[in-house]
């Protein structure tokens, strides 16, 4: 540490500087605190008008409170079941698939012989997670285009017949959104479980091959057990996000012939809140606030349950 | 210190370096060559489209629009990027974008490093407090009607601050920036120094910002990405098409379809305007993603380390 010069006669009143210090660490947590409260807090407090029949001469306090109106509104709400179970099926679907490879795929890469080729397979993995949402879906209308992407010629080189629209399928959104993100964020996921197994104790391998263990065993016995409590983590995670299929993605891919699969709860509170015509900013509000309860709930079902079992937790 | 211990052990993989394959059991050769035979597979599956599209870029509009790329580039020609460079609507998107990302970017690392760095002191008075009023917004937000309207009331629509302001403090890249400032800057340093008369906010310049190196970068890497990227704000605050970040004109001409062909003022790429079309989009996703790209091999050595930090203690 090269230490700066400092005035001879400040070095004793050590007590006083402590003193200052106060305040001086207050004023680089007042952008954040100010940030937080405004941009986080406010609108927190702005969910009250869940309960309200927003009036927009009369702001969010001065409105009627009409109790759980909203809400029974929501439940009974025509789109409610369609919208419930495309965003169910799709997180589950999501959840399957792209919880475990991950695991598989850093288990795999971990285990294999030739430090060149893993480099190149890990760096080539990382880089979809890079691109945009935008790109991504851009890409897939692309690819997927019957006459000039490439899967569309490569099915009219096999089969001679112009593949048909895959976006406008309802049957195969979900396929396309989940295997989709799995190309994008396979590498990129791994990182984690990679950096976990890199800290296995070495010991437990030599020991494990001088007692005849093979390399699949060594992965089984040896490596898989050492990513549990990581793996354990973000399984929490991703169930506690279980209702919270993003928006963006969704929305990009979403089009009027697959809207019976692809419409969820955050892009049905876009549209009965914020497009044109619509703007029901209490009914929008109550069914983000349904979602974000749903969520809330099963994160703390999920973390209780990971505790009982006697693994890591969240808190 | 993630990646050395990383390399150390990778190194010492017993079987990866020191072995000849043919030394291996029989029943590991056979592990090895489905493992390869998968690894090959995944690695043929996530650069095929990528290889697709850059190929296509640079392929002419007729071999494009008749599907005959399939791997390399066909009858290679510029005419894509052509369309792209002459596209106005692009060119100013373009423009906007590097200044959301820089502004953003700036704005995020200050406010992650100066509440990190009054986080990290063990000492300070309601620090619990603070934690708690930061982490509780992770869990739970008031959702998008509310922000909606707070965005609304602070007139932040249809100004470039919409794009810069939500989301200035990431809570989680707060707590990667805490835990390295706390587990880097041994405590003794900043009593030694406040004993000589060190001011924390001199500190803070002096020793916080230059032994952070790894995790500014870091974090940089993250917001910056972030706000390339960024489609969601734009699509809720911005009406002007003046403020229009690139990915809102890449979603109307990638997604939506629209492209204007009267912007293509080359009287022969009008002819073939629809073929022009096709390969203007496979240019403009070139064109979109390669300042990432580019950074990419700067950065892949930081961002291992921050997933890692990240994981230490969440």
């Amino acid at each position: 540490m090269t230490s700066q010069p400092l005035p001879p006669g400040r070095a004793k009143n050590g007590s006083k500087k402590s003193i200052r210090s106060g305040w001086q660490m207050y004023l680089f947590l007042l952008p954040a605190v100010v940030y937080i409260v405004i941009f986080a807090y406010v609108p927190m407090a702005g969910v009250q008008i869940a309960f309200k029949e927003y009036d927009f001469t009369k702001g969010i306090w001065g409105s009627e409170w009409v109790g759980l109106d909203n809400f029974r509104r929501f439940f009974e709400s025509y789109p409610f079941w369609t919208i419930i179970r495309n965003t169910l099926l799709l997180s589950l679907y999501s959840l399957v698939i792209s919880f475990p490879l991950p695991i598989l795929f850093a288990l795999l890469l971990n285990s294999f012989i030739g430090q060149k080729f893993k480099k190149i397979v890990q760096s080539v993995s990382y880089m979809p997670h890079f691109i945009s949402t935008v790109v991504i879906v851009g890409m897939l209308v692309q690819i997927f285009n019957p006459r000039t992407g490439a899967f569309g010629s490569l099915y009219t080189f096999f089969t001679g017949n112009v593949m048909p629209d895959a976006f406008a399928n309802p049957d195969l959104f979900p396929h396309l959104y989940v295997w989709s993100g799995i190309w994008q964020g396979i590498g990129w996921s791994s990182i984690i479980y990679i950096a976990a197994l890199s800290s296995v104790d070495e010991h437990l391998h030599e020991a494990a091959q001088i007692d005849g263990a093979s390399r699949l065993q060594r992965v089984r016995h040896i490596d898989f057990p050492s990513i549990l409590p990581t793996a354990t983590i973000m399984l929490i995670l991703a169930v506690g996000n279980l209702m919270d299929i993003g928006f963006e993605k969704v929305f990009l891919m979403q089009n009027d012939l697959n809207l019976s699969s692809s419409e969820v709860i955050s892009t049905y509170v876009y549209k009965v809140g914020l497009t044109i015509g619509a703007g029901d900013f209490s009914f929008a509000t109550a069914i983000g606030l349904f979602n974000s309860v749903i969520n809330f709930v099963l994160l703390i079902i999920v973390n209780f349950a990971a505790r009982r079992m006697g693994n890591a937790s969240l808190w | 210190m993630g990646t050395a211990r990383a390399k150390r052990t990778s190194k010492a993989e017993p079987g990866a370096k020191k072995v000849k394959f043919s030394t291996h059991p029989a029943s590991d050769k056979v592990y090895y060559v489905f493992s390869g035979i998968i690894l090959t597979s995944i690695l043929i599956a996530v650069a095929y489209p990528l290889i697709y599209v850059l190929s296509a870029s640079f392929s002419s509009g007729t071999a494009v629009s008749s599907g005959q790329v399939l791997l390399w580039p066909v009858d290679i020609s510029l005419e894509g990027y052509q369309a792209v460079f002459k596209n106005k609507d692009i060119l100013r998107s373009y423009g906007n974008t590097f200044l959301y990302t820089i502004l953003g970017t700036f704005i995020n690392v200050t406010v992650v490093m100066t509440c990190a760095y009054a986080l990290s002191r063990p000492g300070l008075r309601g620090r619990n407090f603070f934690m708690i009023l930061f982490t509780f917004t992770m869990f739970f937000s008031g959702g998008l009607i509310p922000f909606y309207m707070l965005m609304r009331n602070l007139h932040l629509i249809d100004t470039m601050w919409a794009m810069v302001l939500p989301g200035a403090l990431s809570v989680y890249n707060m707590i990667i920036a805490r835990t390295f400032i706390q587990s880097s800057i041994p405590g003794e340093l900043v009593e030694a120094t406040s004993m000589d008369g060190c001011s924390d906010i001199r500190f803070f310049f002096s020793f916080v910002l230059p032994l952070s190196k790894a995790v500014i970068a870091v974090i940089t890497l993250f917001s910056a990405v972030g706000h390339w990227n960024a489609y969601f704000n734009a699509l809720m605050y911005l009406n002007d098409r003046s403020l229009y970040p690139l990915q809102v004109i890449l979603r109307e001409i990638l997604i939506m379809n629209q492209v204007d062909v009267s912007m293509i003022m080359d009287p022969e790429l009008q002819q073939a305007n629809v073929q022009a079309a096709a390969v203007l989009k496979y240019a403009l996703i070139v064109v979109a993603t390669l300042p990432i790209l580019c950074v990419y091999p700067f950065i892949q050595k930081y961002f291992v380390k921050g997933v890692m930090i990240g994981s230490l203690k969440g």
